[in-house]
C-alpha cells in the first residue's frame, strides 16, 4: 500500500480561531410520528397503567412491545394480554455520559428487562432506580414502580423505573 | 455462482477526527488512489457503487447523489448502498452482484464519511436508531446498546471487563504499523480500565474515534483481473444477514446474524472449517468486546472462548489466526463505512504481502472481512483469497 | 386486528436535533480566500476535458485528473437562466419578488447561482451581468452581494 492520500487533520482549535471557513446549519426537523394501532393502543394501556402485549396464535409468543403482526409468521397477531408488572434483569449499564457527550456524575441506569408473561426473552428497554448501582446484578428480579395516575400521559415513561423487589 | 470477481486494486485516505476535506474530496483521494494503484484510468471502470452510512453525519440530504463526482461516477451507472455501519463490507458484496452477473466487466467501490460535520456530537445522529416512541423519551444515547450488550455477554460466559480490555491493546498496538491510523498506541490493559467509564462495562479507550475518512478498491471479472494485475485477491465468499428491529426480543450475548451471513459467505467459497482454514480474519471492533463477539459469531472461535484464545495469543498478529492486523476500528479509526472498506483493503493488501510493517508472517489463504450495523442487527461477510 | 379507539395517541410528537459544521474544504478554501481577500473568482480548468470549474475544484469530474491550477475567470458573464420567487421558504410573499440567478462568467464552464439585483422586470435570459461585491468580506458565497446588470 502506498502512503494514504489526504485526510487532513484539523484540531477544534482551528474551528475556534477560524483558521479555515466554514458554514452551518440545523434543520428545522420535527416529527409527529405515528404510533399506529398497537403502540397507541400500548400507551393508552400505560396511562391506565397496564402493561399490554400481543399474541402470535401460530408460533405461540407473547410479545412486548406489542405489534400489529408478527415478524416471525408474517401473519396479523391476535390478542391483548395484560402482563405482570415485574420482569428479570437480562442486561444492564451505568451510564455516565449524554447523548451530546456531558458528563454525569449519578449514573443513569439503562436495562433490559424480560417482563413476566411475556415469551422467555421478550424483553423492553428501561430503567432501574430505587436502588445503589453497585448492588444491580443481571438476573434480579425487579418491578415495576409506576407515576401516579393524574401524572401519567399515556407514555413509556408513566413507569418511573424498575427496582429490585426485596 | 457467475462470473468470479476479484479486487484488483486499493486507496485510502488518513482518517482523522476532523478533516478539512469536502466529502467529495475525501472520496476522490480514496478512488484516485485505488485506480493509479491498479493502474487503471477513470476510462476503464464501468460503474460505481458509493457506500456511505446516514446522511446525518456528513449534513447532505441525498449523501449518494453529492458524493457521486467524486466517487468517479459521472455519466456512470451508480448506486448508493447502506446498510449502517456494515456498509463498508456490504459495498464491494453490492459490487460482487453487478460483475458476478456479468453485466459489467469492471467496478470502482468508494465508501466514504465525514462524522465530524455532525454537532453538537456524532454520537447525537446515533439517537433517532431508537424507536421514537417506546425508547427515546427514555433519553437513550448509542453508548447503552454497546454497554448493554457487551454486559450480557459478559454475564453469559463469565467474562472480565480485562479480558475485554486485551483487544485495545492489540488492535492500537496493530495500528501503530497503519498509515492512515488515527489512534495507533502502545497501552496496557490497566490503562484501558483506567480510563474514564463512560457508560459501565465500557471505558473510554475501549470505543472507537468518531472520524473522518474515505476507501475504495477496484473490482473486476476475471477476465479483466488477469491483465491488470498477476496478483488479483478473489472475492470467493460473500454473506449478508439482518436480524430483527425489535433488539430487546433476543438474546444479545451471540450475533447469530453474523453466524448466517458467515455461513453463506463460507458456503460460497467452499469453505467446512472456518477456524482451520480461514488465515486472517478482519472482524468489525468498534467497541473491545465487539470483535471477539464477531470472532465467535463467525464460527473462529466457540461461544464464549473468544477471550481466552486472545489472552494466549492467538490473534495477535503472529498467532495462528491473526485477528484486526491493520488495527481495525479501535487503532486506525471510524469512518463508519470507510473503516469497513478499510478491512477489505486490508485483506487486499495483506495477500499480495503489500500491508508493510503489518504484514502477516505465515502463508496467507484466505481472510475474512466482516462489518456489523444498526441496531445490533447486520451482519455483512467477506472472504478473500489468493489461488492455493 | 380489530381497531381499538385510541384516537387520544395516534401520534408521538419529537424532533431530530443535530445540526452540521461544515467546512468548505480544500477547492473552497482557496476560491473564498481570493473572493475576500482580493475580489477574484477563481477557477479550476481541466485541459484534457476543456472545462473550467467555478468555484474551484480540487479533481475534474469528467475525467478524474487532479487540477492544481487555479485562474481568476472574469467578473462578467451571461444569463443561462432565472426565476422570480414569488414566496420565501416559509411562505411568506416576497414583494419585490427575488430575483434567483444562474450566471456563466466569461471562462468558466459552470455556472453559478447567486441572487439577481436590480430590477426584475429588465432580467432576461442571455442578458450580461457583472458579480457585485460585498462591501464586507469574511469568506463567504455572500461575499459576493449577487449579479448586476450591465
Amino acid at each position: 500500500m502506498k502512503e494514504p492520500k489526504l485526510g487532513t487533520a484539523l484540531s477544534s482549535e482551528d474551528f475556534k480561531k477560524k483558521r479555515v471557513f466554514t458554514t452551518s446549519y440545523k434543520p428545522k426537523a420535527e416529527y409527529a410520528w405515528d404510533t399506529g394501532f398497537a403502540i397507541g393502543h400500548y400507551l393508552e394501556g400505560l396511562k391506565e397503567g397496564k402493561l399490554l402485549a400481543r399474541s402470535c396464535k401460530k408460533c405461540g409468543r407473547i410479545l412486548i412491545p406489542p405489534r400489529a403482526f408478527c415478524e416471525l409468521c408474517f401473519r396479523p397477531t391476535d390478542d391483548w394480554i395484560e402482563l405482570e408488572h415485574t420482569g428479570t434483569i437480562n442486561t444492564f449499564s451505568l451510564c455516565y455520559i449524554t447523548w451530546d457527550m456531558r458528563k454525569l456524575t449519578d449514573p443513569v441506569i439503562p436495562s433490559v428487562i424480560e417482563i413476566d408473561g411475556a415469551t422467555e426473552g421478550c424483553g423492553i428497554m428501561h430503567m432501574i432506580g430505587g436502588v445503589d448501582p453497585k448492588a444491580i446484578q443481571v438476573g434480579m428480579k425487579v418491578e415495576a414502580v409506576w407515576k401516579p395516575a393524574d401524572e401519567r400521559e399515556g407514555s413509556i415513561t408513566d413507569i418511573k423505573h424498575w427496582r429490585p423487589i426485596l | 455462482m457467475g462470473k468470479r470477481v476479484a479486487v484488483v486494486g486499493a486507496g485510502i485516505t488518513k482518517f482523522v477526527r476532523r478533516a478539512q476535506e469536502t466529502p467529495p474530496e475525501l472520496c476522490w483521494a480514496a478512488a484516485s488512489q485505488a485506480l493509479e494503484s491498479a493502474g487503471m484510468s477513470f476510462d476503464d471502470i464501468d460503474c460505481v457503487i458509493h457506500g456511505t452510512a446516514p446522511d446525518a453525519f456528513d449534513g447532505v440530504h441525498m449523501k449518494g447523489e453529492y458524493l457521486s463526482a467524486g466517487s468517479g461516477a459521472w455519466r456512470k451507472p451508480y448506486t448508493r448502498t447502506y446498510v449502517g455501519g456494515g456498509t463498508g463490507v456490504y459495498a464491494p458484496i453490492h459490487a460482487w452482484k453487478h460483475l458476478a452477473s456479468g453485466k459489467f466487466r469492471t467496478a470502482l467501490v468508494v465508501c466514504e464519511e465525514k462524522m465530524s460535520s455532525c454537532q453538537p456530537h456524532p454520537q447525537g445522529a446515533f439517537i433517532t436508531i431508537f424507536d421514537h416512541t417506546t425508547e427515546r423519551a427514555l433519553g437513550p444515547n448509542l453508548l447503552w446498546i454497546f454497554a448493554l450488550e457487551q454486559q450480557r455477554y459478559m454475564a453469559v460466559h463469565g467474562i472480565t471487563n480485562e479480558e475485554i480490555a486485551r483487544v485495545a491493546v492489540k488492535n492500537k498496538h496493530n495500528a501503530m504499523g497503519h498509515p492512515s491510523a488515527q489512534l495507533g498506541a502502545e497501552l496496557t490493559v490497566d490503562e484501558v480500565l483506567e480510563s474514564e467509564i463512560m457508560a459501565y462495562p465500557v471505558h473510554r479507550l475501549m470505543v472507537s474515534p468518531t472520524s473522518d475518512g474515505a476507501a475504495a478498491v477496484i473490482m473486476t471479472n476475471e477476465d479483466v483481473a488477469k491483465s491488470v494485475t498477476d496478483q488479483p485477491v478473489w472475492v470467493d465468499g460473500v454473506g449478508w444477514a439482518l436480524d430483527t428491529a425489535f433488539w430487546t426480543n433476543r438474546d444479545l450475548y451471540y450475533p447469530r446474524y453474523v453466524e448466517k451471513a458467515a455461513w453463506m459467505a463460507y458456503n460460497m467459497a467452499g469453505i467446512k472449517n472456518p477456524a482451520e482454514e480461514i488465515s486472517f480474519a478482519e472482524p468489525y471492533d468498534p467497541f473491545c468486546y465487539k470483535e471477539l463477539h464477531h470472532l465467535e459469531g463467525l464460527q473462529l472461535a466457540p461461544k464464549g472462548q473468544a477471550p481466552k484464545l486472545l489472552a494466549e495469543g492467538y490473534f495477535d498478529r503472529d498467532g495462528k489466526l491473526p485477528s484486526c492486523p491493520s488495527g481495525g476500528l479501535l487503532g486506525v479509526g471510524n469512518p463508519i463505512a470507510a473503516a469497513g472498506m478499510m478491512k477489505i483493503c486490508e485483506l487486499f493488501w495483506q495477500l499480495r504481502g503489500e500491508a508493510g510493517e503489518r504484514q502477516i508472517k505465515k502463508d496467507l489463504r484466505w481472510g475474512v472481512a466482516q462489518a456489523w450495523g444498526d441496531l445490533m442487527q447486520v451482519g455483512t461477510v467477506v472472504v478473500m483469497g489468493r489461488d492455493g | 386486528m380489530r381497531v381499538p379507539s385510541n384516537q387520544n395517541y395516534t401520534a408521538w410528537r419529537g424532533s431530530i436535533p443535530v445540526g452540521s459544521l461544515y467546512t468548505v474544504g480544500l477547492a473552497g478554501q482557496m476560491f473564498l480566500e481570493a473572493l475576500k481577500e482580493k475580489g477574484e473568482i477563481l477557477g479550476s480548468p481541466c485541459k484534457k476535458c476543456d472545462k473550467v470549474y467555478v468555484p474551484t475544484s480540487i479533481f475534474c469530474e469528467s475525467c478524474f485528473a487532479e487540477l492544481k491550477e487555479h485562474k481568476p475567470v472574469k467578473s462578467e458573464g451571461k444569463v443561462v437562466s432565472f426565476t422570480l420567487c414569488h414566496y420565501d421558504i416559509d411562505g411568506n410573499v416576497l414583494n419585490p419578488p427575488r430575483i434567483a440567478a444562474a450566471v456563466r462568467l466569461d471562462g468558466a464552464t459552470s455556472v453559478l447561482i447567486h441572487d439577481g439585483l436590480g430590477e426584475p422586470s429588465k432580467w432576461e435570459i442571455g442578458a450580461r451581468v457583472k458579480v457585485k461585491l460585498a462591501t464586507n468580506r469574511e469568506g463567504s458565497i455572500l461575499d459576493i452581494e449577487g449579479f448586476e446588470l450591465i
